[in-house]
């Protein structure tokens, strides 16, 4: 306990703002009641040493947590009207967004940015439940969208921490529409066939778990965390029942089937650095533009707009150009290209009979 | 028996008056009151009007309830023929909130789906009161995917509060499957037209209306979430409806004017409950002149058309 709390109302206000460390110098854990040094949570990466619970994290501290050398680079993300419903409450909707900025130092409910995971490029999107829940509105959906193609530009994995309480009540029927628009996106990395995974957090609800969060390659969760369309208060005044142990957990939707794996916060970076890895692994080796149709990209049987272009080089190889053609036509790199050409030779041995080899397409 | 909401107070007394007096000239005959009758009868009808020009959006949402209101099975029949349900997302069940099936629309093979919420005790806890669980929303994926294959418009319509929430639809992935659901919609090479008839709700909503044209009936609400939880989840208190549905925008002219949606079907005067027929009538031909515009376009081409539609949302506002 701090002498500052004793003081009266009025000149602990004046002092408040001066501090550096958010809320207190100690942390209680909401699961036990233990009382941790604030520097000392942070260093274990917001894990409370003694029950395991993951505290929540900033989107900055997410970002900063997993990639090398603490870095990155924010992604730009398209800006969109402030408060087009004009949403009028107890509050101003424009004075919250003022407020949790200040805060939060963040845009919106979603932090965008790119960096290296282990020397490779990746692209995280990170919400912040500081910011309106981590609630989903018009910014955050530009920003998961920004991101999304920004990994199909750089041609890298995009890795999503999720954390919402859904969608923004004060935007209305817009901040619905961001389900649709963000899966979109979610589509064009699944054209590109790059990674996209996705760590649920505490909680994950709502209008972010009904579309690009559970839309994932692989889906990861923090342990103990909720994870849900609707939330347990809403269940309970429906059924009027006893809510299941457990129930909405990260472990109960490992039983469930509907997450890959429950993976402890200190294992996050090195789990997301192999498994980017491995599935990157061949990217450049494809021989095949097609795939067996798949119901889910529902992109498989009809030939078009795929975002992934094949190019014959002089040599007869085929060689993988993947994002935009012409900008990859333009900037042909031979140093990069050897490898690839290598590659696709080596792969060429391997019979892979699922997978029907397409001509190559000459169109560029 | 005809069931007035609260604010056509004024309306229900004067139509039960004409009522009266049709009696009473049919009866007694001797009085000539039809003179009477007729007078109540534009006075009510004029009443009607001026009533229904100015709905508030709570207003509007009791109206997209209205216990008479026409839902999916009113209207399949009324414009789809040869109609054949298809039951079972093939995982686990069979989920009558979300009704599907084939059938033949002017002249065209279609693929049509709709929550229904049913319309006495019994049809409404059959269809669990149109709130879909995740085998209604797998089924609509495979639906989905028979419409691919056979190269069938899809015509959906939207009727519903929202998802189920319960236990056992979260148990068995709601989110997952809606957001499944959303994404075949996005993925789909033939048109794909959503109609609003009554409520638009949420994820639940979404699912199946993610269309190349959304059309909306004119006291249809579409919204993110109902104005029961998004009160809930303002302000911890779902008595604040009606504030919520006010400051939402949630009515077919809000929505046209934030440009979510495309068109906004007329409904008979007094609601689509007053004249079933004619309702149905203007869906068919709102329906019709949506899939006309996208006559002769490539499944490529309607995808884009479909993708490019929602990435332009909240952009030009």
């Amino acid at each position: 306990m701090s002498w500052i709390n004793k003081l009266p109302p009025k000149i602990r206000g004046f002092l408040e703002p001066k501090r550096e460390v958010p809320d207190n110098l100690w942390v209680k854990c909401p699961e036990t009641g233990q009382m941790v040094f604030y520097k000392d949570l942070e260093a274990n990466q917001f894990v409370f040493p003694g029950s395991g619970y993951h505290e929540r994290m900033t989107a900055q501290a997410r970002l900063r947590h997993i990639l090398d050398n603490r870095e990155y680079e924010r992604v730009l993300v398209t800006a969109v009207p402030a408060d087009p419903l004009k949403f009028r409450d107890s509050r101003r909707y424009t004075d919250r967004l003022k407020d949790a900025r200040s805060e939060t130092e963040m845009d919106d409910s979603v932090l965008v940015g790119e960096g290296r995971l282990e020397g490779q490029n990746v692209v995280v999107a990170a919400h912040d439940m500081r910011f309106v829940g981590g609630s989903l509105g018009m910014a955050a959906g530009e920003a998961v969208i920004a991101g999304m193609l920004r990994a199909v530009e750089k041609k890298c994995p995009f890795i999503l921490f999720a954390a919402s309480g859904g969608a923004r009540m004060q935007e209305g029927i817009l901040s619905l529409m961001q389900m649709p628009r963000t899966t979109i996106a979610v589509q064009r990395l699944r054209e590109a066939r790059l990674p996209y995974i996705v760590v649920l957090t505490n909680p994950t609800t709502g209008g972010v778990t009904a579309s690009y969060a559970m839309l994932g390659d692989i889906h990861i969760a923090e342990p103990g965390a909720l994870i849900c369309f609707a939330g347990p208060r809403v269940i309970q005044q429906t059924i009027r029942e006893q809510l299941p142990d457990g129930f909405q957990r990260a472990e109960y939707l490992l039983a469930h089937g509907m997450i890959d794996m429950v993976v402890h916060r200190h294992h996050l970076r090195e789990t997301l650095a192999r498994l980017t890895r491995l599935m990157m692994r061949q990217q450049g080796a494809r021989v095949s533009t097609s795939m067996a149709p798949g119901y889910m990209n529902g992109h498989g049987s009809h030939k078009g707009a795929s975002i992934e272009v094949r190019r014959t080089s002089a040599a007869g190889d085929v060689v993988d150009v993947e994002g935009e053609p012409i900008a990859a036509a333009g900037k042909s790199d031979p140093s990069k290209a050897a490898p690839r050409v290598e590659a696709t030779k080596r792969d060429a041995g391997t019979s892979r009979p699922t997978t029907p080899v397409a001509k190559p397409d000459t169109r560029t | 028996m005809r069931t007035y909401l609260d604010f056509e107070k004024p309306i229900a007394e004067l139509e039960s008056k004409v009522a009266e007096l049709r009696m009473l000239s049919d009866s007694e005959s001797s009085i000539p009151i039809t003179d009477e009758i007729t007078r109540l009868q534009q006075k009510a009808q004029q009443l009607m009007v001026d009533t229904y020009a100015k709905l508030t959006p709570w207003q509007k949402t009791q109206v997209a309830r209205h216990p008479n209101r026409p839902h999916t099975v009113d209207y399949v029949s009324a414009f789809i023929e040869d109609f054949t349900p298809l039951s079972g997302d093939r995982y686990f069940g069979e989920d009558a909130a979300i009704m599907g099936g084939m059938g033949s629309f002017r002249g065209r093979s279609v693929i049509v789906l709709g929550h229904e919420k049913g319309s006495d005790t019994e049809t409404r806890l059959k269809h669990n009161f149109g709130m879909a669980k995740p085998e209604g929303y797998r089924k609509a994926v495979r639906l989905m995917d028979l419409a691919d294959r056979f190269n069938m418009p899809v015509i959906t319509l939207v009727d519903t509060a929202g998802a189920y929430p319960g236990i056992d639809a979260e148990e068995r992935g709601q989110a997952e499957a809606i957001a499944r659901s959303t994404d075949r919609c996005l993925a789909l090479g033939v048109p794909l037209i959503s109609v609003v008839i009554g409520e638009g709700g949420s994820g639940g909503a979404v699912a199946i209306a993610t269309a190349n044209k959304i059309l909306v009936l004119e006291h249809a609400i579409y919204t993110v979430a109902s104005p029961e939880a998004a009160a809930s989840i303002l302000w911890k208190d779902a008595t604040r409806n009606v504030e919520a549905a006010t400051n939402m925008k949630i009515t077919a002219q809000d929505l046209l004017q934030l440009k979510v949606i495309d068109t906004i079907v007329p409904e008979p005067l007094g609601g689509a409950h007053r004249d079933p027929e004619k309702a149905a009538r203007n869906i068919g031909d709102g329906i019709a002149k949506a899939l006309g515009e996208l006559d002769g376009k490539t499944p490529e081409e309607i995808r884009r058309h479909r993708q490019d539609r929602f990435l332009e949302i909240g952009r030009s506002i």
